[in-house]
């Protein structure tokens, strides 16, 4: 497997008045998401039909205990593709509409096996950090 | 080998010993017949006003579908009975019938006057045809117009354990999943009765979301269409998540419509989940659990390849239940049941799935 | 990181012909300047002042809030500004070459061809026609459109249709799948009798207020149930077609339905012949099997494409029903879209795919 190396991507001041920005490294569309000191990468592909991610909502996630209740948490960590709405953890990747049987655990701690792809893709992340005033990106 | 499957004792129509058939129609009684059934109040109306046979167009008693011409004859209950009996239980050798009487009550607009009759024709069921022959069942006729009345007549009648669930008419006032319905499933569950929801309407909307039809066999083809769009609102309204254990029989429903529309239903949740956050399992789990199809009719060619890629699109053998429709005319003589089912299916649907579908058989 | 991410199993589709695409959706950027210059001020003023009522409660749109903004996609509203799809530069950078459409059919849509004031709808419904040749078809030879009217009224459909036939710019008849009487009605005849007289298909769109509820037990809660009861929609108004003689009588019309999904039309056509079988006193005037009229008349757009597990089991599906009556649309702009390199991702045969892309299209329109 190739090392991985670092790759400056953006400056931190980018992010002045938005909290996204899209990126190539190594020929691959990547888009960066800042919610707050943190940092998240992602390939800038949907899974499921190709829809460009940047476009996209963050949004809450939105759970029920029962017809008519709605609970929210995470905010602004779940991406809503631009195209299909479907819904990805920006933290794990993991597509949150899914079949029951890969859903063991909840939303947001799950650990991604590669069979868990059957009928959603998950997001492929990448690892990005804030080093001074510039943002890296380790691929 | 499995005895029940010997060939020898099975027949050519393929009927185990011991099936149960989910969906075979009664005659409906005639409003004389009826009458000895019917509370004082709701019989003097009957005379007083001329009240007439309460026969929903839907089901016209000459159509081709309505009764195969070799299935015809008087329509009071004791001939019904006895044609049945020739036909169906002796001739075809099933074991168990589970009657759905069509009579149409539910079209009334006074819930009062339905509920008097729903009861005069459970009742009459009862007495009629449950009490004449121990191999069938029924299920209780609920006055569809009020949720509150459906449940004083399941609580009247939970007691007999003959009836073993409840029917619903595929097009009523509100699609069947929404809260108004509720209270009749809350009564279903806790008594383990399934909702068999029957082809049929209360004729309170056009048959079709593009208005009304002008030829029986629209209406009765919309019955398909009515149907998927059931399912769709069972499962958007959360009743499942409400009542887990809710079983929900589609009766006279078709069910080779089904693939094509979970894949379309399965892709839409995925990116509307957030709108009916409670839809927390992707429908086709939903069906797995909760929805059972009686067999009949089989929209499909005669074609034992076709039919085997549907079970595999369908993609499991215990979502059918082994129904005839007997009298009405889906088959000719006596192959109730098309070729390209194998023996394990066949046994699951006449037998299997139903013990573990109705608790009261 | 310990997220692993598979490659994507499914196959993309490289279609070396250009693309023959179904279903799109331009805009006006606004009414009042691409559209309204078309209308009569008297009928400018009727706007501002009541609105364009239809069968629907709401001023403004549908009663069941979309899943999107404008119910499209996020990235496809125009650097310049305005609303999705009402830039040609845009359309054709985002759509037309990055998906090397060469013909796309556009289909107006929330233009009130049901307008409940008919005198308006015959109104707006003229401007409508002449707003897609002046900013779209005549500027973009790749871009078709489609001969909107006001259906209610078949006298003045058919004067449109007498205007417009005939140009390169059109090419198809268009209807709303949500009619207040089924399509099959008599009383639609003199627009299909012109539309087959001119060669056009009539392309039928879902959505449309017809007045009537989207199933046959009323009106459901939800907007999941109002988008999925399309496809019943459809099978209702393909019943209603081929139950009420109307290809019988009319032998050369042809029907595209648009939007509504294709997997179910092989149960539907089994069902439809089952059911002719026995009613033949009552459907006399139906001279074949459902399936075999549908089979020479009806053609589905594959857009929203249902996605089975197993792709292979569509493909199954479309065999049911013929390879040559599926049309791709991509439904560009709007949310729901399919990407031509991913709506199908099975392996196809050169004849299957040329003609789901392309050959199937050309046909049914009629072009060369």
């Amino acid at each position: 497997m190739a090392e991985r190396q670092k790759h400056v991507v953006a400056k931190v001041s980018d992010f002045e008045g938005t909290d996204r920005k899209l990126v190539e490294v190594k020929g691959r569309p990547i888009v960066i998401f800042k919610k707050g000191d943190e940092w998240f990468g992602m390939l800038d592909r949907c899974p499921h039909q190709g829809g460009s991610l940047c476009s996209g909502s963050l949004i809450s996630w939105v759970e029920s205990s029962g017809p008519g209740d709605y609970r929210m948490s995470r905010k602004d960590e779940i991406v809503r593709c631009p195209w299909h709405g479907w819904e990805f953890d920006i933290r794990t990747g993991v597509a949150c509409a899914r079949p029951t049987k890969y859903r063991a655990r909840p939303v947001g701690v799950s650990v991604v096996k590669s069979e868990e792809t059957e009928t959603v893709g998950n997001l492929e992340l990448y690892d990005v950090s804030r080093e001074g005033d510039l943002v890296v990106v380790e691929l | 080998m499995d005895t029940l499957l010997d060939p020898e004792t099975r027949g050519a129509n393929r009927i185990i010993p011991g099936a149960v058939d989910c969906d075979v129609h009664p005659a409906s009684p005639a409003m004389k017949e009826l009458m000895p059934y019917l509370d004082d109040y709701l019989s003097q109306s009957v005379v007083d006003r001329g009240i007439e046979q309460l026969t929903s167009v839907h089901y016209p008693p000459n159509a081709p579908i309505t009764c195969r011409e070799d299935w015809r004859g008087p329509g009071d209950a004791a001939s019904a009975l006895k044609r049945m009996q020739t036909h169906l239980l002796d001739g075809m050798g099933v074991g168990t019938a589970i009657l759905n009487q069509m009579l149409g009550i539910q079209i009334l607009f006074n819930a009062d006057m339905g509920a008097a009759f729903a009861r005069g024709l459970n009742d009459f069921m009862a007495r009629e045809w449950l009490d004449k022959d121990d191999r069938l069942r029924a299920s209780m006729v609920l006055p569809q117009q009020s949720p509150e009345l459906c449940v004083d007549e399941i609580e009247r009648l939970a007691g007999d354990k003959r009836f073993v669930q409840v029917m619903m008419l595929v097009m009523g006032d509100r699609p069947l999943g929404h809260q108004m319905y509720w209270p009749i499933y809350r009564a279903a569950e806790k008594h383990g009765l399934p909702i068999a929801i029957h082809a049929g309407s209360m004729y309170r909307h056009p048959l079709t979301g593009v208005g009304w039809s002008s030829y029986h066999s629209q209406d009765y083809a919309a019955n398909a269409v009515n149907f998927q769009t059931t399912v769709t609102s069972l499962i958007a309204e959360g009743v499942f998540t409400k009542f887990p254990n809710l079983k929900v029989v589609m009766s006279e429903s078709g069910w080779t419509w089904l693939p094509a529309y979970l894949w379309r239903m399965d892709k839409y949740w995925h990116g509307l989940r957030m709108l009916t956050p409670w839809v927390d399992r992707l429908p086709r789990e939903i069906i797995a659990d909760n929805f059972r199809f009686t067999l009949q009719p089989v929209d499909a060619p005669p074609d034992r390849a076709v039919l085997e890629k549907l079970m595999e699109h369908v993609g499991t053998e215990d979502l059918l239940l082994f129904s005839t429709d007997y009298p009405h005319w889906q088959f000719d003589g006596t192959e109730c049941v098309p070729d390209g089912f194998s023996d394990s299916q066949l046994r699951k649907m006449m037998i299997d799935t139903p013990k573990a579908t109705y608790s009261r058989l | 990181m310990n997220v692993e991410a598979r490659p994507n199993p499914l196959k993309t589709q490289s279609v070396e012909l250009g693309i023959a695409d179904c279903d799109v959706h331009p805009n006006p950027a606004s009414l009042e300047d691409e559209v309204f210059p078309f209308i009569e001020q008297k009928w400018r003023d009727y706007i501002a002042t009541y609105g364009m009522v239809q069968r629907i409660g709401f001023a403004g749109g549908t009663q069941y809030p979309k899943g999107q903004p404008r119910a499209s996609r996020r990235d496809s509203y125009p650097p310049e500004g305005g609303p999705p799809a009402s830039s040609l530069s845009f359309f054709r950078e985002q759509h037309l070459d990055a998906h090397n459409v060469d013909m796309a059919v556009m289909i107006p849509l929330r233009i009130g061809q049901a307008l409940q004031n008919m005198d308006l709808a015959v109104a707006v419904c003229a401007a409508i026609n002449e707003w897609q040749t002046e900013f779209w078809t005549s500027k973009e030879p790749r871009i078709k459109g489609s001969i909107v009217m006001a259906y209610e009224n078949a006298d003045a459909c058919v004067q449109q249709i007498e205007k417009h036939a005939h140009k390169d710019d059109f090419v198809q008849i268009s209807m709303l799948s949500r009619t207040p009487d089924p399509m099959g009605h008599r009383k639609y005849w003199p627009i299909y009798e012109a539309a087959a007289a001119n060669g056009l298909p009539v392309g039928v769109h879902a959505f449309g207020y017809g007045g009537n509820p989207p199933t046959g037990g009323g009106y459901p809660s939800y907007y999941i149930e109002d988008m999925m009861a399309h496809a019943q929609s459809c099978q209702a108004l393909i019943t209603s077609m081929v139950y009420e003689g109307v290809f019988d009588r009319i032998p050369d019309l042809k029907l595209v339905i648009v939007e509504g999904g294709i997997a179910w039309l092989p149960s539907l056509m089994w069902r439809l012949d089952k059911i002719w079988e026995k009613n033949r006193l009552e459907l006399s005037h139906v001279k074949r099997p459902p399936s075999e009229i549908i089979r020479q008349h009806v053609w589905l757009t594959s857009q929203p494409i249902e996605e089975p597990d197993n792709r292979q089991q569509l493909v199954e599906a479309i065999e049911w029903m013929g390879w040559d009556r599926v049309l791709y649309a991509s439904d560009y702009p709007h949310w729901d879209f399919d990407d031509p390199k991913r709506a199908l991702p099975v392996q196809l045969t050169k004849e299957q795919r040329d003609g789901f892309f392309r050959g199937n299209a050309y046909k049914a329109y009629g072009l060369s």
